[in-house]
């Protein structure tokens, strides 16, 4: 189960991570694509902390909503589009719901997933976020069925998302910037991939505490 | 009058082609929405429906796009929008469409029409 509490400390944890990462996954996306794959994330949290005074008191779906509406107006490229509908569509699910349940979890991964594949037109294997957020999801789904808690599974969850990570340097691209350099984009990990994985890293530390 | 926004990645090109364009059809309806907020790289959602509303009538949109974050960006602020019929992006080298799009317009084209031109314009040889 997830607090309001606890979403709210995973929007600033994810946040900082953003921050902390900033260098290392702009120099990522600096490798295969335009290289503002850190800066873009990093401004766009930024800036979904300034706002968070103004709707943090509201739900939950209201709270994820009006984190992916400031992520698609400030990030600036195909990640703000991106983790913007993600945010907003796990917002969705939730409606009215201030206490998430391990069902309610899942169903807004579930959700975030079908946003990102319908607004990047992208599948599994094409180097991007979806290559760690699935297997993160999948993984999560297993060992709730294994009859793990939420936070166990959601630890199992992250290492499957870094795992994807890994899996994103032994392919090409075929999505965005980096499928213009096609097969010279394998040995490289992709930075969506990369910021999708700290975004499981946060939501472990929080669920760990 | 059908109209034109310019999605960019960079203000200058998005501005530059309403410039190139707007010489050979002054009277289009031709509005650029290019870069960030502060002027910097990326395509911005608020800019893009703040041009869209310039230029919208029920004659419809076409907005023209370079790359990548361009398009879902277009497509998010089109879902955004109260009033969003008849708006198409359009899937077509940016420049040539601005020029050869804004001359279509300027003589009162309908939108079935201009989205034969960009058809015509992304076949287009330059030699």
């Amino acid at each position: 189960m997830a607090t309001k509490v606890e979403v709210l400390d995973f929007i600033r944890l994810f946040a900082d991570k953003m921050t902390e990462h900033r260098q290392e996954l702009t120099d990522l996306d600096q490798a295969i694509g335009d290289g503002d794959h850190g800066i873009n994330m990093s401004r766009g949290m930024k800036a979904v902390i300034e706002k968070l005074p103004t709707f943090e008191e509201k739900g939950t779906d209201e709270i994820l909503k009006s984190v992916g509406m400031t992520l698609v107006s400030t990030v600036g490229g195909a990640s703000g589009p991106l983790y913007g509908t993600a945010f907003m569509k796990a917002g969705m699910v939730v409606k009215g719901k201030d206490e998430l349940s391990e069902q309610d979890i899942i169903n807004m991964f579930q959700e975030a997933i079908v946003g990102i594949q319908s607004r990047g037109k992208a599948v599994k294997g094409e180097k991007t976020m979806l290559d760690s957020i699935m297997p993160a999801l999948d993984q999560i789904k297993a060992s709730i069925e294994a009859g793990d808690s939420i936070e166990d599974a959601i630890v199992k969850g992250e290492q499957a998302a870094w795992d994807g990570v890994e899996f994103t340097k032994t392919i090409i691209a075929t999505k965005g910037r980096a499928s213009y350099l096609g097969e010279r984009s394998i040995g490289h990990q992709d930075p969506g991939a990369t910021s999708m994985a700290y975004l499981f890293q946060a939501a472990k530390e929080i669920a760990k505490k | 009058m059908v109209g034109i926004v310019i999605v960019s990645h960079s203000q200058k090109i998005a501005e530059g082609a309403v410039d190139l364009a707007s010489q050979m059809a002054p009277d289009a309806k031709l509005v650029a929405a290019g870069g960030m907020e502060d002027g910097g790289i990326g395509t911005d959602i608020n800019k893009i429906m703040a041009a869209i509303e310039s230029v919208y009538s029920k004659d419809g949109v076409v907005i023209l796009v370079d790359l990548g974050s361009a398009v879902m960006s277009s497509e998010m602020a089109i879902e955004m929008l109260p009033e969003n019929e008849n708006i198409k992006i359009i899937d077509a080298p940016i420049i040539e469409s601005s020029i050869f799009g804004a001359v279509e317009s300027a003589i009162g084209a309908s939108m079935e029409r201009m989205l034969e031109v960009f058809e015509e314009v992304k076949a287009y040889k330059k030699f």
